[in-house]
């Protein structure tokens, strides 16, 4: 038999703290649970994009590929020496100036990556940079869903009347 | 709530009560801050190679979000070099205050008093930002710039006035140190109540007077008045985080001001340094052209229209579920608490993408500060590219999660309602979503 004063006890911890536990099993579901499951891929296929670099901008500066996607990268530069450096991906081309330079690579990795200027072409050479948007975008789903999540959390937490004598501010 | 006086340790009292230690911290920053200045109009203008731009836009500036300010409150303006020489001045000493000092000792404007200048500052550096943060000459001017200022108006004014009322760094700690888990603030009131001399006020350099702090906003952590108190009756707590956020705390309109201007200041600082749009780039580089023009346009009209429209609907809206008749003007100011969790979470959000890209340049730079080819400790042209890792957008993702759920019980806390609380928490949602679709959509 339990003692009723540990009952009582487990009681008030889960209704004082029970917000924190849901909450962090929620989220931790919402954060690792496998969705990329649940989308049905395009088989993928060979892509070529050509992407002119300039002081201090990529063009175009978003590029969208399928997961899977064998992509082949045409850089070329109409100004000065610039390079392309993928974030996620060891993959990077340097261009002379009205030179092309250009390279493959798998997109085998869903998301969002930033592409960067590699080589030092002027004050804002750290600031020029571009998107590859590989499938879809799971990180910001799950974002928006933790956001969600946090509302409501933040409700729960404080639940009950916060301000109970009105006129002390209203 | 719970608060651990950190002065019960004699070790951490003896620390903070001695002038040394800090002085000497102060010393190292100032000397810094010359060298910093050096570099900029000595050094080599390509940005990532001198001292100028990485010290103080990558690792100060990094530090200050990442570290300083959500652990310390305003702990960086306890070791800040700018006010130096003017303090110096002001005091008749270096170390401490001895014999008279130099200075009108005016007091400031009543019309300038609060955050409303420093928002402005804040608008500055947004206008100005895309040029200063890549431009040595440039930052080394206004470093320069804000040093003489500063020793200008400490001649004049009294105290820190220039801190208080004008630095948008001051504006930015001191907003954001609400939220920080460190204060100043008395052990017994009756012993402060019974103490006539108030020592602690007259030697406050900003002009705080202990026993009636209830927010950390323009307390420097200088520790004066743990120095100078008679009867030891000045506490250091580590306290819970947001501990100044709640019914209890009084707030003013120039904190909304300010809480909008660092909101926009967010969203467009992302949008422009970690966008892929260039010509939004060349636009803000281009100081005095067209584009320029049509950026700062846009700029301004989103940070003090836009933004400040949209959240004074969601008051007023807030403020029609109320049971109680108050001003728009008074809930402006009282609901101004929400936006403090969500902005400091939104600006560490935004600079870890500069400490995971950009903090391999800090050591090359030590190797050859002034980027004149030196390699002192053999680290030149050890920096890679630098890249934002699968890691990283998830650590973006959940501090904007944490700063919404933070923000949203604030909300919480200073309503009748849940209903109350929505139209403000919709507010905060909005912009986390902005925030979210810049940094990782």
């Amino acid at each position: 038999m339990e003692s009723p004063s540990i009952n009582i006890a487990v009681r008030g911890l889960l209704s004082r703290w029970g917000w924190v536990l849901v909450t962090g099993l929620m989220a931790v579901f919402i954060l690792f649970a496998p969705l990329d499951r649940f989308l049905t891929a395009p088989a993928g296929m060979d892509r070529h994009i050509r992407i002119e670099a300039s002081m201090f901008q990529f063009s175009p500066g978003e590029v969208k590929v399928n997961a899977g996607d064998r992509v082949t990268v045409e850089l070329v530069s109409t100004d000065v020496v610039h390079g392309f450096s993928l974030d996620g991906y060891a993959f990077e081309l340097n261009a002379d100036p009205g030179q092309t330079a250009t390279g493959t690579f798998v997109a085998d990795q869903s998301g969002v990556f930033r592409f960067r200027c590699s080589v030092a072409c002027g004050n804002l050479h750290p600031f020029m940079m571009g998107k590859l948007k590989v499938g879809s975008n799971l990180l910001l789903v799950r974002g928006i869903a933790l956001g969600l999540l946090a509302v409501v959390a933040a409700l729960w937490s404080s639940r009950g009347p916060s301000l109970k004598k009105p006129g002390v501010t209203p | 709530m719970t608060r651990l006086d950190l002065t019960r340790f004699s070790w951490v009292r003896f620390v903070l009560r001695s002038r040394w230690p800090q002085f000497l911290l102060r010393a190292i920053t100032l000397a810094g801050f010359v060298f910093t200045i050096l570099a900029g109009l000595f050094g080599s203008v390509v940005g990532s190679h001198n001292f100028a731009i990485i010290f103080v836009w990558i690792a100060w500036w990094t530090a200050l979000k990442l570290i300083f300010t959500p652990l310390g409150g305003r702990s960086w303006c306890s070791i800040c070099p700018i006010p130096m020489p003017g303090e110096w001045l002001q005091n008749g000493g270096m170390l401490q205050p001895g014999g008279k000092g130099i200075g009108l000792g005016k007091r400031w404007p009543k019309a300038l008093r609060g955050n409303w200048l420093q928002a402005g500052g804040f608008l500055l550096v947004g206008l100005f930002g895309a040029l200063t943060l890549t431009s040595a000459r440039v930052t080394a001017f206004l470093l320069l710039g804000i040093l003489l200022l500063a020793l200008v108006l400490s001649l004049i004014f009294e105290r820190r006035s220039f801190c208080n009322n004008l630095c948008p760094i001051g504006g930015f700690t001191g907003l954001y140190a609400q939220a920080g888990p460190v204060e100043v603030r008395v052990k017994d009131t009756d012993v402060c109540a019974a103490h006539a001399e108030k020592t602690c006020y007259d030697a406050c350099p900003w002009g705080q007077y202990p026993l009636a702090l209830k927010s950390s906003t323009n307390c420097g952590l200088c520790m004066e008045c743990l120095r100078v108190c008679p009867s030891d009756n000045i506490a250091v707590n580590l306290r819970p985080w947001g501990s100044d956020l709640g019914p209890k705390t009084k707030h003013r309109l120039d904190e909304a001001f300010l809480g909008l201007v660092m909101l926009a200041s967010a969203l467009v600082d992302s949008a422009v340094f970690l966008g892929p749009w260039g010509q939004l780039k060349l636009a803000a580089y281009g100081i005095g052209s067209q584009a320029w023009l049509v950026y700062s346009g846009i700029f301004l009209v989103f940070a003090l229209g836009v933004l400040p429209g949209l959240y004074t609907a969601a008051v007023w809206a807030s403020g029609k579920f109320s049971t109680v008749k108050s001003s728009l003007r008074k809930n402006l100011a009282r609901y101004s608490q929400v936006l403090v969790p969500l902005g400091l979470m939104a600006w560490i959000a935004f600079t870890v993408s500069f400490a995971f890209a950009k903090v391999a340049a800090i050591l090359p730079v030590l190797s050859d500060p002034l980027g004149w080819g030196w390699n002192l400790f053999g680290l030149t042209g050890t920096a890679g590219v630098g890249q934002s890792t699968a890691f990283s957008m998830m650590i973006q993702v959940l501090l904007l999660v944490v700063g919404l759920f933070w923000s949203s019980q604030v909300a919480r806390r200073i309503s009748q309602s849940a209903r109350q609380a929505t139209p403000m928490i919709a507010f905060l949602g909005v912009f986390s979503l902005g925030m979210l679709w810049l940094l990782i959509g």
